[in-house]
């Protein structure tokens, strides 16, 4: 055992730090720090700025960008740019396809996509989940017919995240209706302005506009396009979940949120409300407990194989995302409800909304609910 | 940062949990039964072999009769201890009383004392305050390590003595001390600062004694969902009943990373008796809170056998609860953490 980063590591996390809080626009981090919604232009400028460094696609095979770090480096990235109020590389581009099309695409469709997915001069959308398939996204109906060389793709996608930007779409559908239906997904990728697809946002309870539907009506898709062998398309989603499951511990991100919300308490004196404080300490607490938990997963996962305990990152992590901010709305209190006000301090008319809006974690990249039951089963075998 | 044993640690965990296999929940809860049942509350025998295996002298330094082992060490110990709701005193002996001769005694008293411990011919308790209630063993103890003020004395057990039985098949007593027959341990004098951080580095032991006891309460517990059937099918077929299962791994992964983490920095040479202090407290108000939900679902996932005395279960429940309250509750890590809240911004555990 050993509590302390070696030498290099220390510096890595100090260089880490430096780029972050040096070489990213002052403005972006400026507007995550103030809570705003953050837009287009700020993905794209703060992922170019990393990616010029060399650091946006760590988690890439290095020939294609990637850095040959250590699951603690990549921990330690990851924590640093959420720390400094990092927009973090887009999870459809960095996260989700650029690994795919690395592992299953071909030469041509890697050189074709992966310096430009890297860089996001593509921005990419997520075509998976449907109205009638979620949890269940093996449930899908979205169908590609073949047409000669060429797919045609009918049917709807739902909750596509930020989808109004986005570019090329990478999206499953079912290719043959005939087997098991895990055994009949392929994943196409193709452009969202192609003729037959069409995009409804979706407004959420907060007001902002962050996921949409999108319709394909007979979209022609050259088979070039189809990822890996045809009908790999479930196997190709395993991976890219699995990759995103062990993203989505914001632990860095909520230290940060909840070191804000210490900071208004202070400033309203509420700090010393013993009942307030205590809300602070056993939030700390446990945030402290899921970071370490992190660090003893990324420390001791060097066979490559995911440690048992990863699994409640996701699960804890959105939990206690949410309860800061729940803490942030009671803070503001009543002024919680003047949401429109040019008067009130700026953060106080974010709460709601981002509490609102935070509903949302507990609910993707797997609903908690499915990380109870891979946790039972999985772990516990029951 | 590396969170795991080494293989010496490995080997020494592994030897530990072979001597109390005896105590084995799952295969003979009825010796722990006989054991706690009859005086003095724990097995005298087995009290000699972890003597005998150097384990009651583990943290002492050799010139003091111990192994010159640190704190992961004894952790290890306190886990399988845990593990297996031995009933030795092990954590109140070698970590608070051998840990306070250790920090405060003069060369003749630790060679004494500490070998005394060592050697399990002396069982030597903690008592804090002029009439102390509950002593660890405190009617069994030849001697004991008395705070009182802020001052430290090494008294002989006091005649006026009240034994007797806690929940938790454990043995305690009220006593009463006259400071007359106390001799000062070490120079004498205001040691409070010490004995603080003492008793938060047995704190953090106890912590691993919990962690112990609550890993082997959840594997009770899916053990007994896979076995018992209700309507024709294994309780494990029941959603409602294996998501609260998953919560219970949940608690017990956040606190052994807590538990572990404020051991590592016990053992950190370059940590000061401050941050010694705050991981405890950390890893004591993660370890309440958890022992009190895993305690409680235990018990509720097994059905009325959880409730008996005849079953385990239960008993790690009341074993979990009286670790919580024992060296500082969750109400006074919540008020001393408190009390710091306002001088950092974000709790940062690689500084």
């Amino acid at each position: 055992m050993r509590l302390r980063l070696t030498d290099e590591e220390a510096a890595f996390r100090e260089e880490m730090h430096t780029f972050f809080t040096t070489e990213i626009p002052q403005d972006i981090r400026d507007d995550i720090a103030a809570g705003r919604e953050i837009g287009k232009d700020h993905f794209v400028r703060s992922m170019r700025a990393m990616n010029a460094a060399g650091i946006a696609v760590p988690n890439w095979p290095v020939e294609w960008g990637g850095k040959d770090w250590t699951p603690l480096q990549k921990h330690i990235w990851h924590e640093e740019l959420q720390l400094a109020c990092v927009p973090p590389p887009l999870a459809f581009n960095a996260g989700m396809i650029g690994p795919v099309i690395a592992h299953f695409g071909s030469q041509e469709m890697k050189e074709k996509f992966l310096p430009a997915t890297a860089n996001l001069d593509i921005w990419w959308a997520q075509g998976f989940s449907e109205p009638n398939a979620g949890s269940d996204l093996a449930s899908l109906t979205t169908r590609a017919d073949a047409d000669g060389d060429d797919w045609i793709v009918n049917g709807q996608k739902t909750w596509t995240t930020l989808g109004q930007h986005a570019d090329w779409i990478f999206c499953l559908a079912r290719t043959d209706q005939d087997v098991k239906k895990q055994a009949g997904i392929s994943m196409l990728l193709f452009p969202m302005d192609s003729p037959g697809v069409t995009l409804r946002p979706i407004k959420l309870i907060d007001g902002s506009f962050e996921v949409n539907e999108v319709f394909f009506d007979n979209v022609r898709v050259p088979g070039e396009n189809l990822v890996g062998e045809v009908n790999q398309g479930w196997t190709q989603a395993k991976f890219l979940l699995g990759n995103e499951r062990v993203g989505v511990a914001p632990v860095g991100a909520t230290k940060r949120a909840l070191a804000t919300a210490k900071e208004h308490a202070t400033e309203q004196g509420a700090l010393d409300d013993p009942l307030l404080a205590a809300r602070f300490v056993e939030l700390e607490n446990e945030l402290l407990a899921l970071e370490l938990t992190a660090l003893r997963v990324v420390a001791n996962s060097t066979d490559g194989r995911p440690h048992p305990a990863s699994s409640v990152l996701k699960l804890k992590g959105t939990e206690l995302q949410q309860q800061v901010t729940e803490l942030l709305v009671d803070l503001a209190g009543p002024l919680s409800l003047a949401s429109g006000s040019t008067t009130v301090p700026e953060w106080a008319t974010h709460t709601v909304p981002t509490y609102l809006n935070f509903r949302k974690a507990s609910i993707y990249g797997g609903s908690n609910e499915i990380q109870r039951q891979i946790i039972a089963g999985t772990i516990l075998g029951l | 940062m590396d969170f795991e044993l080494d293989d010496e640690q490995t080997a020494l965990r592994d030897a530990v949990r072979g001597l109390l296999k005896g105590y084995d929940p799952a295969t003979n809860f009825e010796h722990r039964r006989q054991v706690t049942a009859a005086e003095p509350g724990y097995d005298e025998a087995l009290w000699s072999r972890l003597a005998e295996m150097g384990l009651l002298g583990l943290p002492f330094s050799e010139a003091d009769g111990g192994m010159g082992a640190g704190p992961v060490e004894v952790a290890l110990v306190a886990e399988e201890i845990g593990r297996v709701l031995a009933p030795e005193p092990y954590v109140a002996v070698v970590a608070l009383a051998g840990g306070l001769v250790a920090a405060l005694g003069t060369d003749e008293q630790r060679a004494e004392i500490l070998g005394g411990i060592a050697s399990g011919d002396h069982l030597v308790t903690f008592a804090s305050g002029t009439v102390a209630e509950p002593v660890i063993q405190g009617a069994r103890a030849d001697t004991i390590i008395w705070e009182v003020d802020g001052e430290v004395f090494v008294v002989d057990r006091p005649a006026s003595t009240t034994a007797y039985r806690t929940h938790d098949g454990g043995r305690a007593a009220r006593l009463e001390f006259d400071r007359a027959a106390a001799t000062p341990l070490g120079a004498g004098g205001d040691v409070s600062e010490t004995v603080r951080t003492v008793l938060a580095r047995a704190q953090i032991v106890a912590c691993h004694e919990a962690l112990g006891a609550m890993d082997t309460a959840l594997r009770l517990t899916t053990s007994y969902l896979t076995t018992r059937q209700q309507f024709g099918v294994t309780l494990n077929r029941f959603q409602a009943l294996t998501f609260r299962a998953a919560d219970m791994y949940t608690d017990l992964e956040l606190t052994r990373s807590i538990v572990t983490w404020a051991t590592m920095v016990a053992a950190d040479p370059d940590t000061s008796d401050a941050a010694v202090r705050d991981a405890s407290a950390r890893a004591k108000l993660q370890t309440v809170r958890a022992a009190r939900r895993i305690g409680q679902e235990a018990i509720q996932l097994h059905g009325g056998i959880g409730v008996t005395d005849e079953f385990s279960i239960g008993h790690f429940t009341s074993r979990l609860t009286a670790l919580s309250h024992w060296l500082g509750d969750a109400r006074e890590q919540v008020a001393t953490l408190s009390a710091g809240i306002g001088g950092y911004g974000v709790i940062d555990p690689l500084d």
